[in-house]
């Protein structure tokens, strides 16, 4: 009996190793998702995953497809996983994948090195490396439309506006990983240079629930501003625990992870008056957002929780992504006069995007974000942001357009990317203009 | 020399000088280390129920908070009433209980410690899966105010500052004492209570007098879910009901070496200790390790107090023969 | 009828006392690395290699490390995933000094910085036993992964936090980096598994391994028969951290290609102690098959439904395959506690007496 359930054990290995590779037809363009609907950041990763593919799908049902051919996404759960994420990235990439949003600072390092071997783009829309801003160094990896170097000198322009920074205690609160403190050489820096002090709470990956020393560290320093590089229940705990030390909520600012309905609805009123930094409109009054519930949410295609969840933060955000993606092929299939492309027109599709105000209101997305212009040298586009803040039920949009610090954040990225590059020596930049 | 004396100020003689310029501040210090201590605790306290009577080091306890958290608000958000919704998530556990003590423990009893920890862990991965199957996984808040638990805060004025109690941190506190409570009283009272103590005392002898071993398994395995539910309502609470809660309860296992595995008092000593602890460490050393220190600190000071006394505060001398 | 040893005699001690005494063993093993290192790349795809082989033999030496502890010495052990930490981050800061040295020693000696480590976590052990010194290894994990966050030094003060490997050549054939080929870096780590796996399956049964065995069956009774538990012990936490330690490396050089701290988490100690329990405590080919099981099962289980034509979300398979290997590690150890490798042993047993089960023996 035993060595009968080995037997067809191993026949079903052997099985499966065959059935693996699902090949795709030739005639339709090829966006894989890396999804997390599952791990620690699930509820930030469901909503995400939702606006990508249910913009795409909503192209397909109804102008059939991009220049006529249909996108096929297809989800790898990834869990924010790096192992999971690279084995996705493996599996997929035979299949003719155009490009990949790896969501995941850890996957998104791990195939930038890939991505100009296997000739395919990452598009870590506002994540990941800072440094990929730098087009001539990282020229398959493309930032659109801010860097997180770029963020954080925006948020400090916020606060510079509203009372000054010089003089003042500036606090930052950050998850203890990569993604958290990637800002702080910016930070660094410009505490010297705009004259401020900086206070430093990280706050473990294992001890996002249990934050209460790092606010406790807060009530004793007083900071006159809080900025939050959070994610995932890190962020619903901060606020409850900012609330709770008496923080005044407005002057706590989340970057564009850390201010989405997921994470405020867990708090609700009591998180009224929270900033958040965000660069994809809200709501569900864009023509794009209605051509998406007519075409796939009221047909019962989409995966989203409720009607009333798309439009949120995080959905508009995965929208914006497939956004940028089916714009670029737009690009690639103009250039290259073929209908069905590959990733090397699709690198071409990206770095040459061109997102005006016009276009974005023909996309059905006017005022959605700011216009968005990329090149050879520059990979991350505009990169403004603006601040929205928490009225105890909604987001509100309370800035216009806040442009980055280019003059201090350029030759930062700059020099980060030259010292990633420094130790790779066979690295292959490009050389522009 | 310089450096010595001055990292030796820093680590031995400013810490000190910093809680006592601030009394208040240090005062709320230790009242947040105390609540979280008291979750630790009631976690840790769910571990000692089962490896009291069933030999059994529960690893699933932690999964088990968060699971029973899930279970009550995705019941709610369905539509069902608060209080309703409480009992049926009670009623699961019970189902829970029943259901492990079938599957797993009736067939793995009088196999090597190692094997029992092992099998709670594979119950870990199947209770996250189906948790997350049927309930999402994504974060959830907790139904505070419907079921009743205070919200706000107080102040109290002290030392020229203030304390600030929240309502919620105080209704744990309670609540965990008065389950300590009547857990003691169910042990040293009831007849259930008693046949549980003969069985942890000695299987064989129990199950001699005639008290069914399956009976009281499920039993401990249902109150600790209990235990686990209560502690999911507060956690859940404080932050907000997901899956990242599971590592945090890994804490109260650091917790058990330092109270013993065996020892009701020992778990709630224990989980004040390290609560305690690692909220003192964290705010007035952590900033000269660069912080995040409460990731390892319980460990390590259970880690050392192990290596003074191996068998716990309160745990029972350990012979070995041959 | 093919598997039976019928007529095959020893006549030395050495010959008795072989690894496989077995002939159609000895063939069977050749064979298996014929098609390891011949078959295997030259017919399977670049997703089979890099996928599904690269990882399975990494995690397959973790198992190794950690079943010679916790199979071997018994001594359960939470913290493998912090030691194959401290292997990657070791290789990683000594391909930064010495970028000339040839990788593979890199990788070997990176091992040694793990194996340190793993000693002083051990001496608690000496004082400590079963589930106490379960979860002072759980002091280790987390102590080592904050280290590896906080000490910036570890990481060459990279903004990103991150390790990344650099290109390195052997006999100018890229090993490490984007440039290598899924078979090339196979290849790599396909040799170092199967010499490490041989030297642990000698160590295994000489002298060290014997004591380790006899400490875990019983230490006061090793004790008192001259077995010194220091050395014993820690010999064995040195022996099982160097093997986490190279697989770490391994994971990172020739696998993933850079890594975050959360590469190392407690969630893959406790991947690797479920394919040591699954595979077979205490024993070798165990590991290999744990170590398949699990990373194979859920590519499977992913690939069932499109199989048959359901659209099921990639996250409701991820929670089966949860739930399913949860139930199997239940399952194995009530029905099967030494796991995967028992059932291969029962299964060969009944080869050697098949077609006559009760004619002899």
């Amino acid at each position: 009996m035993k060595s009968k359930i080995l037997i067809s054990a191993s026949a079903l290995f052997v099985a499966a190793a065959c059935a693996m590779p699902v090949v795709q037809a030739e005639d339709s363009l090829y966006l894989p998702s890396m999804s997390y609907r599952t791990g620690p950041f699930a509820g930030g990763g469901t909503p995400f995953a939702d606006g990508y593919a249910d913009y795409l799908n909503m192209l397909n049902e109804r102008d059939g497809g991009i220049g006529g051919v249909k996108v096929v996404v297809e989800e790898c759960e990834t869990a924010y996983n790096t192992q999971k994420g690279v084995e996705c990235y493996e599996a997929t990439k035979g299949n003719g994948a155009l490009a990949y949003s790896p969501l995941s600072t850890g996957i998104t390092l791990a195939l930038i090195p890939k991505a100009p071997v296997d000739q395919i783009p990452v598009f870590s829309m506002g994540y990941g490396l800072s440094a990929a801003a730098i087009g001539e160094k990282f020229p398959w990896t493309f930032v659109y439309p801010t860097t997180y170097w770029s963020q954080m000198s925006s948020i400090l322009k916020y606060i510079d506006s509203n009372g000054g920074v010089a003089g003042k205690k500036i606090g930052f609160i950050y998850l203890d990983a990569g993604y958290g403190k990637e800002p702080l050489p910016l930070l660094e820096q410009l505490s010297e240079s705009m004259g401020f002090e900086l206070a430093k709470y990280p706050v473990g990956g294992k001890e996002m629930q249990n934050q209460s020393a790092q606010w406790l560290n807060v009530r004793k320093d007083r900071p006159d501003w809080m900025i939050m590089w959070g994610w995932g229940a890190m962020n619903p705990t901060a606020i409850k625990e900012a609330v709770k030390i008496r923080y005044p909520l407005d002057r706590f600012i989340g970057n564009w992870w850390a201010g989405s309905h997921n994470d405020l609805q867990a708090v609700g009123k009591n998180g009224k008056g929270y900033l958040a930094a965000n660069f994809s409109g809200i709501g569900q009054q864009y023509p794009a957002v209605q051509d998406i519930l007519k075409h796939v949410v009221d047909k019962g295609n989409s995966k989203v929780a409720s009607r009333e969840a798309v439009g949120n933060v995080l959905y508009n955000r995965g929208l914006f992504n497939a956004v940028v993606l089916a714009e670029a092929i737009t690009v690639a299939q103009a250039k290259t006069g073929k209908a069905v492309i590959n990733g090397a027109d699709m690198r071409y599709g990206l770095e040459n995007i061109n997102l005006t105000a016009e276009r974005l209101a023909e996309l059905g997305l006017a005022d959605f974000t700011g216009p968005l212009k990329g090149s050879c040298e520059d990979h991350e586009g505009a990169g403004a942001v603006f601040i929205q803040q928490w009225n105890g039920e909604d987001w509100e949009k309370v800035t216009d357009l806040i442009e980055p610090m280019t003059d201090v954040v350029r030759p930062l990225l700059e020099d980060a990317a030259a010292k990633y590059v420094s130790d790779k020596p066979d690295w292959e930049g490009q050389t522009c203009g | 020399m310089e450096w010595l004396s001055a990292s030796l100020e820093a680590i031995l003689v400013s810490p000190f000088r910093d809680m006592f310029s601030m009394p208040d501040f240090l005062l709320q210090v230790v009242w947040e280390g105390f609540v979280s201590g008291i979750l630790y605790a009631l976690v840790a306290l769910g571990f000692v129920l089962i490896f009291k009577a069933s030999g059994v080091f529960n690893f699933a306890q932690g999964i088990m908070v968060v699971f029973a958290a899930l279970v009550l608000v995705s019941i709610h958000n369905m539509g069902v009433p608060a209080w309703l919704a409480l009992v049926i998530t009670i009623g699961v556990m019970g189902l829970l209980a029943i259901g492990i003590e079938r599957v797993v423990l009736r067939n793995l009893v009088n196999q090597h410690d190692a094997i029992l920890l092992m099998a709670t862990i594979g119950l870990t991965l199947v209770l996250k899966g189906a948790g997350q199957l049927f309930f999402g996984g994504e974060p959830k808040s907790m139904i505070t105010e419907e079921l009743g638990l205070p919200t706000g805060s107080s102040d109290w004025e002290v030392f020229d500052g203030i304390v600030i109690f929240q309502h919620i941190d105080v209704a744990a506190a309670g609540i965990a004492i008065i389950m300590v409570m009547a857990l003691a009283i169910f042990f040293s009272k009831t007849r259930i209570g008693r046949a549980l103590r003969a069985v942890a005392d000695d299987h064989q002898a129990a199950l001699s007098v005639g008290i069914s071993l399956h009976q009281i398994w499920a039993i401990v395995w249902f109150a600790s879910g209990i235990v686990a539910l209560v502690t999911g309502i507060m956690w859940g609470a404080r932050s907000d009901v997901s899956f990242a809660l599971e590592i945090i309860a890994l804490k109260a296992l650091a917790v058990l070496i330092l109270g013993g595995f065996t020892s009701v008092p020992g778990a709630i000593i224990g989980g004040l200790i390290v609560g305690i602890g690692e909220k003192l460490f964290e705010v007035y050393w952590g900033p000269l390790f660069g912080g995040g220190v409460e990731a390892w600190f319980a460990y390590v000071l259970a880690l050392i107090f192990l290596l003074f006394r191996p068998q716990g505060m309160f745990g029972e001398r350990i012979i070995e023969r041959v | 009828m093919l598997y039976r040893e019928a007529g095959q005699f020893k006549t030395s001690y050495a010959a008795d006392q072989a690894m496989l005494p077995i002939r159609q063993d000895r063939i069977a093993l050749v064979l298996l690395l014929v098609v390891a290192f011949l078959g295997v790349p030259v017919l399977g795809s670049d997703f089979f290699l890099s996928s599904i082989m690269i990882p399975f033999l990494v995690f397959a030496l973790a198992a190794v490390g950690l079943n010679i502890l916790t199979g071997y010495a018994g001594q359960l052990s939470l913290g493998t995933g912090a030691f194959m930490g401290v292997g990657a981050y070791s290789c990683y800061k000594l391909a930064t000094y010495f970028p000339d040295t040839n990788i593979i020693v890199l990788v070997l000696a990176s091992g040694v910085f793990s194996a340190l480590i793993g000693v002083a976590f051990g001496l608690p052990s000496l004082r400590i036993k079963g589930l106490y010194l379960a979860i002072t290894t759980l002091a280790a994990q987390f102590f080592l992964e904050w280290c590896f966050i906080r000490i910036e030094w570890l990481y060459n003060y990279n903004d990103s936090g991150a390790i990344e490997v650099p290109q390195r050549m052997l006999f100018n054939i890229a090993v490490t980096g984007p440039h290598a080929t899924p078979t090339t870096r196979y290849l790599v780590i396909l040799s170092i598994v199967a010499i490490m796996t041989l030297v642990a399956a000698n160590v295994l049964r000489g002298r060290i391994g014997r004591s380790w065995m006899m400490i875990r069956d019983m230490d006061i009774a090793a004790e008192l028969m001259g077995i010194r538990p220091l050395r014993s012990k820690l010999s064995a936490f040195a022996f099982s951290s160097y093997y986490c330690g190279v697989a770490g490396a391994l994971m990172v050089f020739f696998w993933l290609g850079s890594a975050e701290v959360e590469a190392f988490d407690i969630n893959h100690s406790f991947l690797i102690l479920f394919m040591v329990i699954i595979g077979g405590m205490g024993s070798l080919t165990g590991c290999f098959m744990g170590a398949a099981f699990i990373w194979v099962l859920p590519v499977i289980i992913r690939a069932i439904p499109p199989f048959f034509g359901l659209d099921m979300l990639a996250a409701t398979t991820e929670h089966i395959s949860n739930i399913i290997i949860g139930s199997l590690i239940i399952f194995f150890l009530i029905v099967e506690p030494h796991g995967l490798a028992r059932l291969w042993q029962i299964a060969k047993e009944k080869l050697r007496t098949w077609p006559f089960p009760y004619a002899s023996s």
